[in-house]
């Protein structure tokens, strides 16, 4: 039944690799995107805290989720609490799903992992909506590319958390 | 018998449901005084710092490109900007002259008619780090902040005109909203007419509109618009936007007037900070008061 992840499901991860990807994450979010590459743009934190509730559940908690949504909110100079409500629905998300999600191949979690995404942004845009009075839509398109970035990323992040555990028991 | 089954073999601390609530909760109150009451400018500053390098790090790529283009200039190039700046300097330099008679005169006619004297403007060069990264907001952060004494409210321009508002100060660096962010105005005047009206910012693109203009309203394509001064934060008389479309239509009350900004809003990587305004107006009851 567990097709890819039984062996990743039990081995620790390095909570240094998750700071490192996650901060790697927030880099790539800040690089200079304009115009339609904006919207364009892949939550690259959003995926990375996804993919560690999912798969190490006890190592990224929503906690952790919610103090990186703290962060971005300075990056981004968006409003206090707005990234960190959305990743702390994004982590609820993989904390209650991530029994159901490790049944599945990466290919297969695409589509679900859109569904968290949508909710995510859902999130984000109802806070801004509710402050400002509107809402842009072009900004949704982020989820669809998070969601076709998710296999590259997610066996990316599989292959170096594997080799860490490796290194450790040999 | 239930009591054994809700025993827990491991202590994993409160579930998922009461820590989504907790953290939901903490957000909402964060965003609400955030939203309403500016509580948390201190806090977000101090964070600012610890993220500057991480910044500065995303900005890099930019940089070295464009550093690496300015490497690459052709010879050709420059000898053409070159010339293009002399004739440039020579025509500006003559205009100075008589500009500077202008104000000599202008001076004495206010003296003569006991009108407040215009400031002049000074001026701090900034640099912009990098563009907001966030699809909703039209915003741009500059090099200085507290450093240089700059200040929330100051004005941002280039050489064209006005390109926004500095809105909020950190340590090393600052933030400016862009005129052309949705809802954000600008008191202007119309040069040809004298009219005063309001420039909004459209949000979308680089567009302002002006907004509660009645139908009979002398606006053509082609006006200039700079800011009247008459708010105390703007100094007047600097280049806001060109009118580009004038809609009259009856079966609205207001005409529809788009304009596009004069200043590079979206192009340039070096801006100036304008501090100390205009001539600040005075109301007859302040007056009255200081005497």
């Amino acid at each position: 039944m567990y097709r890819n992840s039984q062996a990743e499901i039990l081995r620790p991860v390095s909570p240094l690799l998750v700071l490192a990807t996650v901060v790697l994450a927030l880099l790539l979010n800040s690089l200079p995107w304009e115009g339609i590459w904006l919207d364009l743009r892949p939550d690259f934190v959003a995926l990375v805290l996804l993919y560690w509730s999912l798969y190490h559940p006890n190592r990224l908690g929503i906690g952790l989720a919610w103090a990186v949504g703290m962060l971005a909110d300075v990056v981004d100079a968006s409003l206090f609490g707005q990234h960190a409500l959305a990743y702390t629905v994004l982590a609820f998300g993989g904390a209650v799903l991530h029994r159901r999600l490790q049944m599945f191949e990466l290919r297969e979690q695409t589509a679900q992992v859109f569904g968290i995404l949508v909710l995510t942004y859902g999130v984000y845009a109802l806070v801004h909506w509710q402050v400002n009075g509107y809402v842009a839509w072009t900004y949704f398109l982020g989820c669809l590319t998070s969601a076709l970035i998710w296999i590259p990323l997610g066996s990316l992040l599989g292959a170096m958390g594997r080799r860490r555990a490796e290194r450790r028991f040999s | 018998m239930d009591s054994t089954q809700q025993v827990p073999f491991f202590n994993r601390g409160p579930g998922p449901v009461v820590r989504l609530v907790f953290f939901a909760v903490l957000s909402l109150l964060l965003l609400f005084a955030d939203a309403r009451y500016h509580y948390l400018e201190s806090a977000r500053s101090v964070l600012s710092v610890v993220l500057s390098p991480l910044q500065r790090t995303a900005a890099f790529p930019g940089s070295l490109w464009r550093q690496a283009g300015d490497f690459f200039v052709t010879q050709d190039s420059l000898v053409d900007e070159n010339l293009r700046l002399h004739r440039q300097h020579e025509q500006d330099a003559a205009q100075l002259l008589q500009l500077q008679a202008l104000q000599e005169e202008n001076r004495q006619l206010r003296n003569l008619m006991e009108l407040p004297a215009r400031a002049a403007l000074k001026t701090y060069p900034v640099e912009i780090i990098y563009t907001e990264r966030d699809a909703f907001k039209r915003k741009v952060i500059v090099s200085r902040g507290e450093d240089a004494q700059l200040k929330a409210g100051q004005i941002v321009m280039d050489d064209g005109g006005i390109v926004g508002q500095l809105t909020r100060i950190y340590p090393w660096m600052s933030e400016v909203t862009l005129i052309t962010e949705r809802n954000f105005p600008v008191p202007v005047q119309v040069l040809r007419t004298g009219l005063r009206t309001i420039a909004f910012g459209a949000g979308d693109t680089s567009r302002l509109s002006l907004r509660y203009l009645p139908v009979s309203a002398d606006v053509q394509s082609g006006d200039l618009l700079v800011t009247s001064g008459i708010d105390r934060i703007y100094p007047a008389g600097i280049p806001v936007a060109k009118v580009v479309k004038v809609e009259r239509d009856a079966s609205y009350p207001f005409a529809r007037v788009s304009c596009m900004p004069v200043g590079g809003v979206d192009s340039h990587r070096h801006l100036l900070v304008v501090s100390g305004p205009g001539a600040v107006a005075v109301s007859p009851e302040a007056m009255a008061g200081a005497k």
